[in-house]
């Protein structure tokens, strides 16, 4: 029977109100005050007042040039060289602090360089720091996205097949998954230290010839351990995904494959993979956007370091923002975090779409 | 074009047997159909035969050869699915030359098989469509087109018009009757459509609970069952049955009655029967026919008349409380509540020793 409550149009906006109203306080509303605030110089605490300051914010944080220097030349032309014989270049800063020539410049630092026959190439940038965060995170999303995707496939076909003690597997995979990422985070960090397992295991393994590494100490191998972890600590949430998707094909295909004579590859490529189109897509958003998300493996392993080199752009959204301070600083890295997410996921959604 | 030959073919799941012992022989070109109620073990069978399923034990051989142990591709077969498993991202032709495509066949052979099982299927016109745009008939007719494809030796038919709307199965089961004349192929058919049963058949196998009940041309297992549970099973309305006491045994009949059912001398068939025993008596309810001397053998109430156009069925019930069923001309309507009497033909009446 409808009671007055189940029908009453009024009394449906009331249960609705304290979740929809959560949702509000905590989502929507910051999610325009970002916005907002990207367009102002809000400081966390501040006895000034608030100023609207437009597209400052984006500005400083975007702005990037190549600068070109030439090589130095003696009074004949000729170019100066060093020692080991590579030409000699003027410093960067004569050129990016006060120089009236280059106003363009103004308060650059320089990135990283490239040479151009004798030229030097310096891409500099008013924030070089919000530069690298950008391209640790794509690097991380680069990698992370199609191994851990293609990992999880080959989990959820390993673990689809009916054996005694499947579960066993499923639940083994699965177990990362709901242990929180800071612990997950903090063990590892005891696996990749100085004397950490990792290190003993690989000397064993190599008898003794590994001498072992800083593994999170080194910029060069720290965003590596970081995606390795990563991809180990989500692989069994995608295999769950996998794995559902898989169990949607029709068994009766796989009978038509085997009697047509289809290898298990054949089987693989013609029935298993357009099978699991819908979930491939949905595997792949799901994936790009959490790894753009990256924070709690930085903040608990590395805090960005060293050298920058593992820091992402939502550590530096945080950092600025209560780190700093810089509200606004922050607010405008999430809103560009937010951009970039929403256009890969329309270009994927657009690439992936129903011919 | 082959002989199928399956001998004390079992199947067991763990303890449970499933198939008990089958044998059953499919000449070259026969049309077979396996039929009878859920759970009988036909499509198990069936899937044996392909190769999907194990056999547990006993002999299969098609073309002289034992095939319980090789691959389903290479035993000679295609086979047609009840929810067509044709494949939701490819095109009719991409479907209908799947099996092509396995074996890496030329671009030439593919598209004059494909064009061949087309005419034959009479789709050319769907080639370029994908699934999603066709009827559940013409789905059907896809995997057909890929079955003749394969160019098998065996087809096999696993229910292949139980999806389908009453109008439309028809259609197709005449398709698929036409299809074995033009290709001479031998089939095997599972169906729990005992019309479907009829109307394709060169020899049906009926099966109940993993065995094989009769096997036999249509109308011999029609006129001649040879048990309650083909005579029951085959035949729409089915059968009627009434429990009779048996008077004495002569040479060639037996002479049986009950309240309702003055004594009648039914040929036994050679089948064993003792005076004074209860037996079941089976007449088809087209063979009743109202008595013409006012009197008949077996006299009852009418329930309930249902015209039909073509015939008209009558619910009768006899002096036991059960009730018959009579199928008499379209025009012989009668009221309910009146008193019926029926007579029929001995020799078309079916006397066995076992009881419902």
């Amino acid at each position: 029977m409808a009671s007055k409550l189940t029908t009453s149009n009024r009394a449906g906006w009331g249960f609705a109100l304290p979740g929809f109203g959560l949702l509000a306080l905590f989502i929507v509303v910051p999610f325009f005050f970002a916005f907002f605030l990207s367009l102002t110089n809000q400081r966390l605490i501040s006895p000034n007042p608030t100023e609207f300051v437009g597209l400052d914010n984006y500005r400083d944080l975007l702005s990037i040039s190549v600068l070109s220097i030439p090589p130095e030349r003696d009074d004949a032309g000729q170019i100066i060289r060093d020692d080991d014989g590579e030409p000699t270049y003027a410093r960067v800063r004569t050129f990016t602090r006060n120089n009236p020539d280059f106003p363009q410049y103004a308060g650059m630092r320089e990135w990283f360089r490239w040479h151009s026959g004798d030229t030097a190439k310096v891409v500099v940038a008013t924030d070089v720091v919000f530069w690298k965060s950008l391209r640790n995170t794509l690097m991380f999303v680069l990698v992370v996205a199609p191994v851990q995707g293609a990992l999880a496939l080959g989990l959820a076909l390993l673990i689809n097949q009916r054996l005694r003690g499947i579960n066993v597997f499923r639940t083994i995979y699965f177990m990362p998954v709901v242990v929180s990422i800071v612990v997950v985070s903090l063990l590892w960090r005891f696996l990749y230290a100085d004397d950490g397992l990792l290190n003993n295991i690989l000397h064993a393994l190599s008898f003794g010839l590994f001498e072992g590494r800083d593994w999170l100490g080194d910029e060069n191998t720290a965003l590596g351990a970081i995606k390795a972890m990563s991809i180990w600590q989500a692989v069994g949430f995608h295999m769950v995904i996998w794995l559902s998707g898989l169990q949607t094909i029709s068994p009766t295909l796989y009978e038509v494959a085997s009697i047509e004579g289809a290898s298990k590859w054949q089987a693989f490529r013609y029935v298993t993979w357009p099978g699991l189109r819908n979930t491939a897509v949905l595997v792949l958003i799901v994936i790009t956007m959490q790894a753009f998300a990256l924070f709690a493996q930085i903040d608990v392993m590395t805090n960005g370091g060293p050298l920058d080199s593992t820091t992402t752009v939502v550590f530096q959204a945080v950092e600025r923002g209560y780190g700093k301070q810089d509200i606004s600083g922050g607010s405008t890295i999430s809103v560009i975090l937010f951009l970039i997410v929403l256009s890969i996921s329309l270009i994927q959604r657009y690439l992936t779409r129903e011919k | 074009m082959a002989q199928v030959k399956l001998r004390d073919i079992r199947k067991s799941y763990g303890p449970v047997e499933v198939i008990k012992g089958v044998d059953i022989d499919i000449d070259d070109g026969e049309f077979v159909v396996f039929v009878g109620p859920s759970g009988c073990g036909k499509s198990t069978l069936l899937r044996m035969i392909a190769g999907l399923e194990d056999i547990s034990d006993g002999t299969l051989e098609i073309d002289g050869i034992r095939v319980n142990d090789i691959e389903p591709s290479k035993r000679g077969i295609a086979m047609v699915f009840q929810s067509y498993a044709i494949f939701p991202h490819m095109t009719v032709r991409e479907n209908v030359a799947f099996g092509l495509t396995i074996n890496k066949a030329g671009k030439a052979e593919k598209s004059e098989k494909v064009a061949e099982a087309a005419r034959i299927l009479q789709m050319e016109h769907l080639l370029d469509r994908r699934p999603s745009e066709l009827s559940g008939g013409q789905r059907q007719r896809v995997a057909i087109g890929r079955a003749i494809v394969r160019d098998p030796k065996v087809f096999l038919f696993d229910e292949p018009l139980s999806n389908l709307d009453a109008a439309l199965r028809m259609d197709m089961r005449m398709e698929i009757g036409k299809l074995h004349q033009d290709l001479g192929t031998s089939m095997i058919y599972v169906t729990h459509d005992q019309v479907e049963a009829m109307t394709l058949a060169d020899k049906i196998v009926v099966l109940k609970d993993g065995k094989v009940m009769q096997a036999g041309a249509p109308m011999e297992l029609y006129h001649a069952p040879e048990n309650l549970f083909v005579a029951g099973f085959l035949g729409a309305p089915s059968m009627n049955f009434m429990d009779v006491t048996v008077g004495s045994v002569n040479e060639t009949t037996v002479s049986v009655s009950n309240a309702s059912l003055d004594q009648i001398d039914v040929p036994h068939k050679g089948r064993n029967f003792v005076a004074g025993q209860t037996a079941t008596l089976g007449v088809r309810p087209q063979y009743l026919h109202p008595a013409t001397d006012g009197q008949g053998r077996l006299h009852g109430k009418v329930m309930l008349s249902e015209r039909l156009g073509s015939e008209t069925v009558i619910d009768v019930a006899l002096a036991d409380g059960s009730k018959i069923i009579a199928a008499l001309a379209e025009d012989s309507i009668q009221e309910p509540g009146t008193a019926a009497n029926f007579d029929f033909n001995p020799a078309q009446a079916h006397i066995f020793p076992e009881t419902r």
